[in-house]
């Protein structure tokens, strides 16, 4: 078991601590030029506006991500939980995307949006109806990364929660139903509280997946045009990366980290604490 | 008894009538809105090969098309000479497949380690392995970077493989199935005289099968589909993955649309027919790790 420990130890543990004491570091590769700043790398963070921009946009893609992928997600799992031919099918279509590496669709994506050949506007003009320019306009690039994130998982979204729809006894449905409830009371009333750990789990993990949004935007838009995408993520992989400014980009990773952390603890809590009532 | 039964049936009846006729209209509307997505979801992937087998004047003149009317395989004739298109295939088969298979053996020694040894600290071990499951990845990426660069293992297969050759969650899964089995197994083994590692590799490895199948399509999915890692560790276009280098020629060097399509239908090829074949691995070790 050693090995894989030692692996742990050196390349994650170690870091973690590593991170911090990097961030308080004007740092530089090769050591020479390595000063140690405190919370200056902190103090421009916080007067830093393409940071608290990149905050935003992380924000606004995770709640909109987050919120259409599980009630899709739930819309699907309950049309396709019961396993016949036919829905073996359709889940196997919405779950395609999934396996497919997110990157590579980011590149397809951008083709298909794009204004001159891609099959959207293609569609969008044939119609005779006069579409954006999706990712080089500012107001429709976030949407249209935000739609494809949704394309990408939602697939993922409804296995989990179709998982967790068919642990839930039929008997159950079936006495509702014999007391008069009808489909919508039953889904309601039933099935939801049934599954709401399947819930739980699929929310907190999309939500930790989409604050970490890299793929998709590097792949499409590179953050572009005017950051109106650009994400904690990519701005942590700019500064760090490009500019190479390596404590100031641990300084940004390590924020990111406590939202992380903060936002899957505010969501076990609100389940755990419904839960209870 | 007959009034309460002659009196109000009349209308009630009809009401409920009416109210199932519409609840039947809207699960029907309801089945066909899921069936037509499912085949709309599936447009990206069919346009994706469809523009892989088009001409760039073709593709400029008819953006609407979804499939060629004359199909040409263009795309993948030029996909080998102009990017260094082997070599990414080979660097992401050496990735991600090595680093699968140490994986699984990393973990599952670790996690029967962790399951069946008795040794001072194995509870913080533990307790450590579950704390690292909640770290982004991304918070560890600088240091592990410039830990890499020290060592010099930029741009080589072990400075891709090495830091991902050990996987929190692998350990916590497969611990979590080894305390399942009887104990008695062990000890009847131990007293034939097998070792521990006899015992690890004879007897819990092949009772885990299943649970090391689910882990080992998820670990080589996501390490397949890998894209900030390889992008970061290797900045020598020879020894970028798939998605990496596929990403970075396209725009750079490539400029036509149906050789960089073509090159994202091979990448996706070997996990599309794995996943025609083997769906329900696929399925199953999604839906149990929770793990994409």
């Amino acid at each position: 078991m050693l090995p894989a420990l030692l692996v742990l130890g050196v390349f994650v543990i170690h870091p973690i601590g590593r991170t911090i004491w990097i961030s308080l570091h004007d740092w530089s590769l090769s050591g020479r030029n390595t000063t140690w700043v405190g919370l200056d790398n902190y103090r421009e963070l916080a007067g830093d506006d393409r940071f608290w921009n990149a905050v935003k946009v992380t924000f606004i893609y995770t709640s909109f991500a987050v919120v259409v992928q599980t009630a899709l997600g739930l819309a699907l799992a309950y049309r396709l939980r019961h396993t016949t031919r036919l829905t073996k099918i359709a889940r196997s279509a919405y779950f395609f995307p999934t396996v497919a590496a997110l990157a590579t669709m980011g590149l397809v994506w951008r083709f298909m949006l794009d204004p001159q050949i891609g099959l959207v506007n293609g569609w969008i003009e044939s119609a005779s109806f006069a579409p954006p320019a999706w990712l080089r306009d500012t107001t429709w690039a976030l949407p249209s990364i935000i739609a494809v994130g949704i394309w990408k998982n939602i697939g993922f979204t409804m296995i989990i929660i179709i998982a967790a729809m068919q642990n839930v006894p039929v008997e159950l449905e079936e006495a509702a139903s014999i007391d008069g409830a009808n489909a919508w009371q039953r889904f309601w009333h039933i099935i939801v509280p049934s599954i709401r750990p399947g819930l739980l789990f699929v929310s907190v993990i999309n939500t930790i997946a989409s604050l970490q949004m890299f793929d998709l935007v590097f792949t499409m838009t590179r953050g572009g045009p005017l950051f109106t995408t650009e994400t904690l993520v990519t701005y942590m992989y700019e500064r760090g990366f490009r500019d190479f400014r390596f404590g100031y980009a641990a300084a940004i990773s390590w924020v990111l980290f406590i939202i992380v952390m903060i936002f899957s603890i505010v969501q076990l809590r609100v389940f755990r604490h419904e839960d209870a009532h | 008894m007959k009034t309460l039964i002659d009196i109000p049936a009349m209308p009630q009846a009809a009401g409920l009538s009416w109210r199932r006729a519409l609840t039947r209209v809207l699960t029907a509307v309801s089945w066909a809105v899921v069936l037509i997505g499912a085949v709309a979801v599936l447009i990206p992937i069919l346009w994706m090969v469809g523009t892989s087998l088009r001409t760039e004047a073709d593709l400029f003149a008819d953006p609407a098309q979804l499939w060629p009317s004359r199909p040409t395989f263009g795309g993948y004739q030029r996909v080998w000479s102009e990017l260094p298109f082997v070599r990414l295939a080979v660097n992401s088969v050496v990735f991600a497949l090595g680093t699968t298979l140490l994986l699984i053996l990393f973990d599952s020694m670790a996690a029967y380690g962790l399951a069946r040894l008795q040794f001072p600290g194995r509870r913080i071990v533990f307790w450590l392995v579950i704390a690292t499951l909640m770290i982004p990845f991304q918070v560890t990426l600088l240091p592990a970077f410039e830990l890499v660069h020290r060592l010099g293992w930029l741009n080589t297969y072990h400075g891709l493989i090495v830091p991902r050759m050990a996987s929190a969650f692998g350990i916590f899964l497969l611990r979590q199935f080894f305390i399942t089995l009887p104990r008695e197994l062990d000890e009847a083994a131990l007293i034939d005289g097998a070792s521990r590692w006899q015992i690890y590799s004879r007897i819990a490895m092949p009772l885990a099968g299943p649970a090391l199948a689910a882990l080992f399509v998820i670990h080589f999915m996501n390490l397949w589909n890998d894209f900030l890692w390889p992008l970061v560790m290797t900045n020598d276009p020879e020894m970028r993955t798939l998605p990496a280098g596929l990403t970075l020629f396209t725009g750079q060097h490539v400029d036509d649309h149906a050789v960089v399509m073509a090159g994202a239908v091979i990448s996706l090829s070997p996990l599309a027919l794995a996943f025609l074949v083997a769906q329900k691995y696929f399925v199953r070790g999604i839906a149990t790790t929770g793990l994409k």
